[in-house]
């Protein structure tokens, strides 16, 4: 039966904004599946953003919704959930917004493994500027602002988030759509801060420059390059040259920071140590 | 003997579909076509109710109705 993603779209708001093919869409109705899977209650999800393509997000969620300033989505979603910590917080965004302007705020909101969900959709450029080169776009590749291949090597966002202290890491594709629904809704049931990465494609300001023909180039590049956890335990380091992981790649069951942050409160009125 | 495999319904919201193609190559039957700038049905009798195009679309433009 065709899926009821209305019930979750704020009325009047589709057509959404995103370019032909963009894979924010994709992630947008995931993130939906995933919310209605657990039966999320809008009253009680925040839906929090900063700013680029995939920033837009949150304007086509009938939830509680917060689009705030360029890379400050984790500020304003750590001031909602140690606000409201029986809320749901969840936070969308982009590579740039997260991994540049707002890496600070992304590695200090791991760090205190606050229990949010942060889904990031890494399409490897700043898609609402005209594609000028992000921290994750791939050595060599092409973006406004490095037109003969960037020289930088590029953030793996999954493994920065694990260093910097998340209890739950993630990486799906735009083009595994069936899986995306299926990481968030772990994701938000895990206890702490957890990070859910999309592999996306910007088509327009990313795929043109580097030649890619169409989306669906796009799109077979994601079917070709990822592989499962579980398959990549039986493959060679050959075999897994060039590939990128998807699933579940990192879970842990750690103090998380509401809690901790009751106990202060508590220990301050002479209570629990 | 009409234990004929029924036949889904697609529904194509045309002021949604950008005609990214992405539902007409990823389905694996080919039941679907461009016309112009949107996606039309082809050949609804090869369709496996598999609903990839719907999961897939970007933009809630196609929507199978299996049952
Ligand atoms: C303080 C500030 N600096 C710069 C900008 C310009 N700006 C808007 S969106 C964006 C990058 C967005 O890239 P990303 O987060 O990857 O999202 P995408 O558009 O690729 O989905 C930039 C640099 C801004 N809005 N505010
Ligand atoms: S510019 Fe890129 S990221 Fe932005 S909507 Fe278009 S395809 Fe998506
Ligand atoms: S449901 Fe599957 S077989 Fe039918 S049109 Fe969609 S992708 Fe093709
Ligand atoms: S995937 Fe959606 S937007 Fe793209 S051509 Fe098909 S129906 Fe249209
Ligand atoms: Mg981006």
């Amino acid at each position: 039966m065709a899926y009821d993603y209305d019930k979750y779209i704020r009325p009047g708001k589709l057509p959404h904004i995103w370019c032909p093919g963009c894979g924010h869409g994709i992630v947008l109705k995931g993130l939906i599946r995933a919310m209605d899977s657990l039966n999320l209650k809008k009253e009680e999800t925040a839906i929090v953003s900063g700013i680029g393509c995939a920033s837009r997000l949150p304007g086509y969620m009938d939830c509680c919704t917060l689009h705030t300033a360029h890379g400050r989505a984790a500020a304003f979603a750590t001031g909602v959930k140690l606000a409201r910590p029986e809320m749901n917080v969840i936070l969308v965004g982009g590579d740039g917004d997260g991994t540049a302007i707002g890496g600070n705020h992304f590695i200090h909101a791991c760090r205190r493994n606050i229990d949010m969900t942060y889904v990031i959709m890494n399409n490897y450029i700043y898609g609402m500027t005209g594609g000028q080169f992000s921290p994750t776009t791939p050595h060599l590749m092409k973006a406004s602002t490095t037109p003969y291949g960037n020289p930088d090597p590029s953030f793996d966002i999954a493994k920065l988030a694990i260093g910097a202290g998340a209890t739950f890491v993630a990486r799906g594709t735009a083009f595994h759509a069936n899986q995306i629904d299926k990481l968030i809704a772990e994701g938000i049931q895990h206890k702490g801060m957890s990070v859910i990465e999309i592999l996306d494609d910007c088509p327009t300001t990313y795929g043109r420059r580097n030649k890619y023909k169409s989306v669906i180039e796009m799109m077979n590049r994601l079917k070709e390059v990822a592989v499962p956890v579980k398959a990549a335990e039986k493959m060679t380091a050959e075999q897994l040259q060039g590939k990128i992981l998807t699933g579940v790649l990192y879970k842990a069951d750690l103090p998380e920071y509401c809690a901790e942050y009751q106990k202060v409160i508590e220990r301050s009125q002479g209570g629990a140590k | 003997m009409s234990e004929e495999k029924k036949l889904p319904r697609i529904e194509i919201i045309e002021k949604y579909c950008k005609g990214c193609h992405i539902c007409v190559e990823f389905c694996p039957t080919k039941v679907l076509e461009m016309k112009g700038f949107v996606v039309s049905v082809k050949d609804l009798s090869k369709c496996i109710k598999c609903m990839q195009c719907e999961l897939r679309c970007p933009d809630f433009a196609i929507k199978v109705y299996a049952e």
